[in-house]
């Protein structure tokens, strides 16, 4: 494949480098004239000079023929740019923005990037994943980013505890497709009763979510 | 009318100065305070420290109930992502937004934005003013 970075920082470098020992035809372009000197010394003739953003740029490197355009800038709105010039203008199948505000991934989407990647959420799911007063963790998103698989913590002291999946207030929006124990896993009926320390497995709308959560933690 | 205006540098104040004086309801936004000191005293709108590309800012800067949003930072893609966000995420309906580079200028046109770009308006003015 022939992939585009733009952004020639320790994130474009490393991700230039693996795409590289993987045989990809990979071209960093980089804003700062050093940075570029440093990158080709090390990785090769590889990196550009040249401002990612601008399709004057974009069409001298051949943009029209990238397989994948992956945008990792320090800036979230050069990112956004850069990938809608790419996608717009050279009709690149694949874009991909780094973002650092984890409110813009939602609006990235909106505009047509393909797909983000937020460190700052990365970071935070582990925390959920780590901290037991956050009972939902997010497992994965499912195609299109409708639905979303999440795993409960059921906390000891929740009011659920010893129900039936029937008296529990779910919202209509999210499904309980599993209840995870020491002692196994069930696929839940309407009759089964939340043993304490379950896990479940939940496939949620994400406006449910909320919902979702109130109705674990019993506030 | 209610009218955001991202960025306070010469264009932004005056501009916001202007439309405060017609009797519309300003907020101006912009990342640094020292630059509010381009504003004249008797400034009647609203100047807020904030960043017109979060969404949070945006918020508190009243853009639900906008019916212009104006982008004039000095940063391209910072005037791009906000008009935007002004756009497509709270639909205001009115967004300018100023881009200096002519060739992204053409490109977020086509794409449905309404942008002005002073490159090109000064040298076909320029142009005018010697060929006459």
């Amino acid at each position: 494949m022939y992939i585009i970075v733009v952004g020639g920082g320790k994130i474009g470098f490393y991700l230039a480098k693996t795409l590289l020992s993987e045989g990809h035809e990979v071209l960093i372009i980089e804003k700062d004239p050093a940075r570029c000197d440093a990158i080709c010394e090390e990785l090769g003739s590889i990196a550009m000079w040249g401002d990612g953003c601008e399709a004057r740029t974009l069409a001298e490197v051949g943009t029209e023929r990238a397989d994948m355009f992956i945008a990792v800038t320090d800036e979230d709105e050069d990112n956004l740019v850069a990938c809608q010039v790419a996608k717009h203008k050279f009709n690149v199948p694949h874009t991909i923005a780094r973002i650092n505000n984890p409110k813009n991934e939602k609006i990235f989407k909106k505009l047509g990037i393909d797909l983000t990647v937020s460190s700052t959420n990365i970071i935070l799911e582990h925390i959920q994943e780590k901290v037991p007063t956050h009972p939902l963790v997010h497992l994965l998103t499912l195609r299109g980013g409708d639905l979303e698989v999440v795993e409960i913590k059921v906390p000891p002291n929740s009011p659920i505890v010893g129900k039936r999946m029937k008296e529990i207030g779910f919202p209509s929006e999210s499904v309980v497709a599993l209840m995870v124990g020491k002692w196994g896993a069930v696929v839940p009926t309407p009759d089964t009763i939340l043993e304490p320390e379950a896990q479940l497995i939940a496939v949620t709308k994400p406006e449910a979510e909320e919902a979702l959560r109130a109705a674990i933690t019993g506030t | 009318m209610n009218v955001i205006i991202m960025g306070c540098g010469r264009v932004g104040a005056q501009l916001a100065t202007m439309l405060d004086e017609d009797g519309h309801k300003v907020t101006i936004l912009d990342r640094e305070p020292y630059s509010f000191r381009k504003l004249p005293a008797n400034f009647q709108g609203k100047a807020l420290v904030g960043d017109g590309t979060d969404e949070d800012s945006l918020r508190r800067a009243g853009i639900e109930e906008a019916d212009v949003f104006v982008a004039v930072t000095q940063g391209d893609n910072r005037n791009v992502m906000a008009a935007q966000i002004a756009k497509h995420v709270f639909n205001v309906p009115k967004v300018v937004c100023r881009i200096y580079d002519p060739l992204r200028e053409e490109l977020y046109h086509t794409l449905g934005l309404e942008t002005i770009s002073p490159t090109t308006v000064g040298a076909k003015l320029l142009h005018d003013v010697i060929v006459g």
